[in-house]
């Protein structure tokens, strides 16, 4: 009846993993309890889980993404105090069971449940703002593709409570991973969870591709967009690139794992470097799926905050788009030391090294843009410098790492695990912190505090180089990566410091807490009245803060590669607004449950499959199906917001920018 | 943003005069949606070459089981063939008739195009069916396990678009042919013709080139 | 919407052009095209006529021939400019198509042939 599913798979016997269960069971649902007193549970249903709206998807996914940064850092926490306390003759806290699991969670959900939600997250807030639309090209699968997402990380969390992990590693090598080898649900978990969340991430794919080539505002021609969107078509093409690999990789571990066939197994024919082989295929595109979107916000802070536009536009975009094609022409990088031979290693070896020309021609664009400038050094900028001085020795570690001679050296050790994290932080999170606040006051209406932001810059800043910089010269002598013990004694100090480092960067990770607390509570003196908090450049910028449902009231024209600069300086010129166009009422996507009734069903047919509880993976297929076809059988997909409507909210918004413009004028 | 200009519905506004260069605004719907679909389907290929990928690698790992010359029909193949590339030709000609409006040909037509895709779907499970039979399953051997995978993937495609000629053909026979239904019947013909494209390269790989001497 | 009509300069793939009898006939060159390669990709397979090498070339060949049919007369993707995005998706696809079949295969035959177990070594091992 219950499959492979007993009560021992409820972990009675771990204390840390079924208290930390326990807690988060509590906090769910106190949180659940506390918004229904409120009362919120309509305005939370109707505003944001059903919600169409690309803003609302865009705020949710940051949402789970911060939420699983949470339990990512403490998986890093535990693993950098274990590593400190497992030296010589102690043997630590973790057994080797549970660390093996954590190292594979805390990759697992990082890469997936933190980085890809945030970055996705973003280019759903921004991109459709910044071309001048309304939505996205497919609102309503944009919903889906959330709640997929979230489907994929709630499964991943369940493990922690109901069964285990996988112990193999973020990537699941087999044969490990093999049912002989790995018999428990650990890694069903993890490959059903991957699954799940990459169909919605390939849906996104799909989506703003769409999205970026076929709607945009009137006059927005390819090279009138802002780099953040040319960045996120350049991540796009990746995900509709590389996803379908990975679905194929996961699919057939899966059929080993429960059909008993052949692929990657050590029998039978199997030839498990054939999944190093297709996981990297999709992986190294992941890495910048990831981290162009990442020199997309950059692009836009450097430009607004040194006060002139980027430099050098179009090398940009070229270079941004020769990243996309590169980087599907590099994989074997990541297993040199498998045996191709020489010459594959060479060919291999050289693309690596020549993806950082591009990369750093971008360097040199965001350097030339703040050079000249007046420069604001707000928090976005803090983490721009912070950023390039991080990124630049990551990116050399990275070339150092693509001779594979050297790799041979330092593969699978500390050094590849400093470099890898000096990127992705130094990179990818370096940027989601910078727009987190650069967009915050956009869709709050609110400013983040500046003085907490720049103490959690520090702590980001500072924690990092304390805790990765030992890990090469570690990884330099020897240490290999996913050590529970440390047999060394003399590695004590350095490793020592890396947890130190870890604990300043949770002590930021808290500050982020604080101040998002803080900033809520002190609104009414940060309100962002005017819409254009940081003196911008882009559209999104030409909207009200927080932006109505349908963004803009009538599309924008866009004159110039700066749509909203050229329109700003215009309008304070001749110190008066464009005449006031004739508006007409608005259709908009009506918000709709099929996303988390999708997803919910993929959730129960998920469990289900993991545990081997067939009828209710069949049931659960059908109830998706189910709602899929009850959707599709609608006819009613819009709403028409009335002329009224738009007209009032238009002519209160002129008011204030007129006000605002005034202002500018008069101070110029 | 002058007023003449102005658009009447935002997202999906039916009066744009595009030239998919953006320079006049967002395209309507008609454009978009089967553009969404084709990158789909875009994406679709990569998945299906990287099961190609996958057979090439494993083709000669037999484990000492049988090889792809002791088992491949290639007359079954050459039916399978033809089936599949007349449904793709009956399904366009449904798309033709469908735009004029024409209920009884249209339904006929999709109808014609489901039946052949259930013939090649048949004959492809009594492929399966006769090579498990005889101990060629896909648990025997690598090579096996990615011929079903690749060619199973593939027919499990059909039988998604068998369903969704099924579904189609009741939406047209209930609505009429609406806009949008005639935009999901056009994303179901190049989904149609796209596992017709797929089926060349299996043909050609797996059956041709596995069974030369 | 026929092809030159330069109001409309953007179709949707596997959008057909608007005149029934050159609709049909599209579609009736596509098959007839489609008929003579499958016919002789088959029949170059089982001839022995031919270079026994060059046969799975031409057979290659044959096919993404035979694919370019399909795309050209079945799903109407032209070079007309109309058409461009739908065409850059595609030459977009195909290159990854290509980059993940030829480099997955290039780099396994590599890693096969500097791994593989040699028969001799094996016989010393299992007698062992």
């Amino acid at each position: 009846m219950f499959g492979k599913l007993t009560w021992d798979a409820i972990p009675f016997d771990e204390p840390i993993p079924l208290v930390t269960s326990l807690v988060v069971i509590l906090a769910v649902v106190g949180t659940g309890i506390w918004v229904w007193r409120k009362g919120w549970w309509p305005a939370l249903w109707h505003g944001y889980i059903t919600s169409t709206d690309h803003k609302k998807i865009g705020i949710m996914y940051i949402v789970l993404a911060l939420l699983m940064l949470v339990r990512g850092f403490a998986d890093a926490i535990m693993m950098r105090a274990q590593q400190s306390l497992a030296i010589g003759a102690s043997q630590g806290y973790l057994p080797p069971d549970h660390y093996n699991q954590i190292f594979s969670a805390h990759g697992t959900i990082m890469i997936f449940f933190v980085a890809m939600p945030f970055v996705i997250g973003f280019m759903n807030f921004a991109v459709p703002l910044q071309l001048g639309v309304r939505d996205v090209a497919f609102p309503t699968m944009n919903n889906v593709s959330f709640w997929l997402t979230a489907s994929g990380a709630l499964l991943v969390n369940l493990s922690l409570f109901i069964g285990e992990f996988a112990r193999t590693g973020w990537l699941a090598f087999p044969p490990l991973s093999e049912k002989e080898f790995s018999p428990g649900v650990g890694v069903d978990y993890y490959l059903v969870a991957l699954q799940i969340s990459g169909v919605g991430t390939l849906l996104t794919g799909v989506n703003f591709v769409t999205t970026i080539l076929k709607t945009r505002a009137p006059g927005m021609s390819y090279l009138r967009m802002p780099v953040f969107c040319w960045t996120s078509l350049a991540s796009n093409l990746l995900i509709i690139a590389a996803f379908p690999v990975l679905t194929v990789t996961l699919a057939l571990l899966m059929l080993d794992r429960y059909l008993g066939f052949h692929f990657f197994t050590n029998d039978g024919g199997g030839n498990s470097m054939l999944y190093m082989n297709l996981i990297w295929v999709w992986g190294h595109p992941e890495v910048y799926i990831l981290v162009l979107p990442a020199f997309g916000i950059f692009s836009e802070v450097a430009a607004t905050f040194s006060g002139k536009p980027l430099f050098g536009y179009r090398s940009m975009v070229f270079a941004t788009l020769a990243i996309c094609i590169i980087s599907f022409c590099v994989w074997l990088h990541h297993f040199f030391t498998m045996g191709a031979g020489a010459n594959v290693n060479a060919i291999f070896g050289i693309a690596s090294m020549i993806i950082g020309i591009p990369t750093g021609v971008k360097i040199y664009n965001w350097l030339f843009t703040m050079y000249g400038g007046r420069v604001r050094f707000n928090v976005p900028m803090y983490y721009l410098i912070g950023f390039m001085l991080t990124f630049v020795l990551g990116g050399l570690t990275g070339v150092l790492l693509a001779i594979p001679a050297v790799d041979f050296l330092v593969h699978n050790s500390l050094f590849l695990v400093a470099h890898f994290h000096h990127v992705i932080i130094g990179g990818v999170v370096f940027a989601i912190m910078a727009g987190y606040t650069y967009w915050f006051p956009k869709a709050f209406g609110f400013t983040l505090d500046e003085r907490l932001g720049k103490a959690i810059f520090w702590c980001w800043f500072i924690g990092f180089h304390l805790a990765f910089m030992p890990l090469y010269v570690l990884g330099f002598w020897g240490a290999t990566r996913r050590m529970q013990h440390i047999p060394d004694a003399s590695w004590a100090p350095w490793l020592n410091v890396a947890f130190f480092g870890a604990a300043i960067i949770g002590l930021g990770i808290a500050l982020t807490v604080v101040q998002l607390l803080y900033s809520i509570k002190t609104r009414d003196q940060r309100r962002d009245v005017t819409g254009d908090p940081w003196d911008g450049r882009t559209l999104e910028w030409l909207t009200l803060s927080p932006p109505p449902h349908y963004n803009f009231a009538v599309l924008p024209d866009v004159h110039g590669e700066e749509a909203y600069w050229t329109r700003k300086q215009t309008a304070i010129k001749e110190d008066r607004l464009i005449d006031e166009p004739n508006y007409q009422p608005i259709e908009m996507p009506i918000d709709t449950p099929t996303g988390v009734i999708c997803a919910l069903f993929a959730s129960i047919c998920g469990f289900a499959v993991i545990w081997h509880i067939w009828w209710l993976a069949i049931l659960g297929l059908i109830g998706a199906f189910a709602i899929f076809v009850w959707y599709a059988w609608q006819d009613e997909h819009e709403h028409i917001i009335p002329v009224d409507e738009v007209r009032e909210n238009a002519r209160e918004r002129r008011r204030i920018r007129m006000e605002h413009l005034h202002s500018l004028s008069q101070s110029t | 943003m002058t007023a003449s200009e102005a658009p009447a519905i935002g997202l999906t506004h039916v009066g744009s005069e595009d030239t998919g260069l953006g320079h006049r605004g967002p395209e309507s719907k008609s454009i978009v949606v089967p553009y969404g679909f084709w990158l789909f389907v875009l994406s679709d290929m990569v998945l299906f070459s990287a099961l190609f990928a996958t057979y090439a690698s494993l083709a000669h790992a037999t484990d000492g089981g049988p090889t792809s010359n002791q088992l491949f029909d290639r007359n079954l193949v050459a039916i399978e063939t033809m089936a599949l590339l007349l449904s793709s030709f009956t399904c366009g000609l449904a798309m033709i008739v469908a735009k004029r409006g024409n209920m009884k040909w249209t339904l006929g037509w999709l109808l014609v195009t489901g039946l052949l895709g259930f013939v090649f779907l048949f004959i492809e499970l009594y492929e399966f069916a006769s090579m498990i039979g005889e101990g060629a399953g896909p648990q025997r051997s690598a090579f096996l396990s990615a011929f079903f995978t690749l060619v199973g993937c593939h027919g499990a495609h059909v039988t998604v678009g068998l369903l969704w000629i099924g579904t189609m053909m009741a939406q047209i026979w209930s609505k009429g042919f609406r806009e949008h239904i005639m935009r999901r019947l056009l994303c179901l013909s190049v989904f149609w013709h796209a596992l017709d494209i797929i089926w060349v390269a299996i043909f050609t790989i797996v059956y041709l080139i596995g069974t030369l001497p | 919407m026929t092809e030159h009509d330069p109001e409309k300069l953007n179709v949707a793939p596997g959008q057909p052009h608007s005149n029934i009898l050159s609709e049909t006939v599209a579609y009736v060159i596509g098959l007839a095209l489609a008929l003579v390669l499958t016919g002789v990709s088959f029949w170059v397979a089982s001839t022995s006529a031919l270079w026994g090498p060059g046969v799975a070339v031409g057979l290659v060949v044959l096919a993404i021939a035979q694919m370019g049919v399909h795309l050209v007369f079945f799903l109407h993707i032209t070079s007309g400019p109309d058409n461009t995005n739908n065409v850059l998706a595609l030459a977009f696809g195909v290159l990854i198509v290509f980059l993940v079949m030829i480099g997955t295969i290039w780099i396994m035959g590599h890693m096969n042939a500097n791994m593989a177990p040699d028969p001799a070594l094996m016989n010393l091992q299992m007698q062992h």
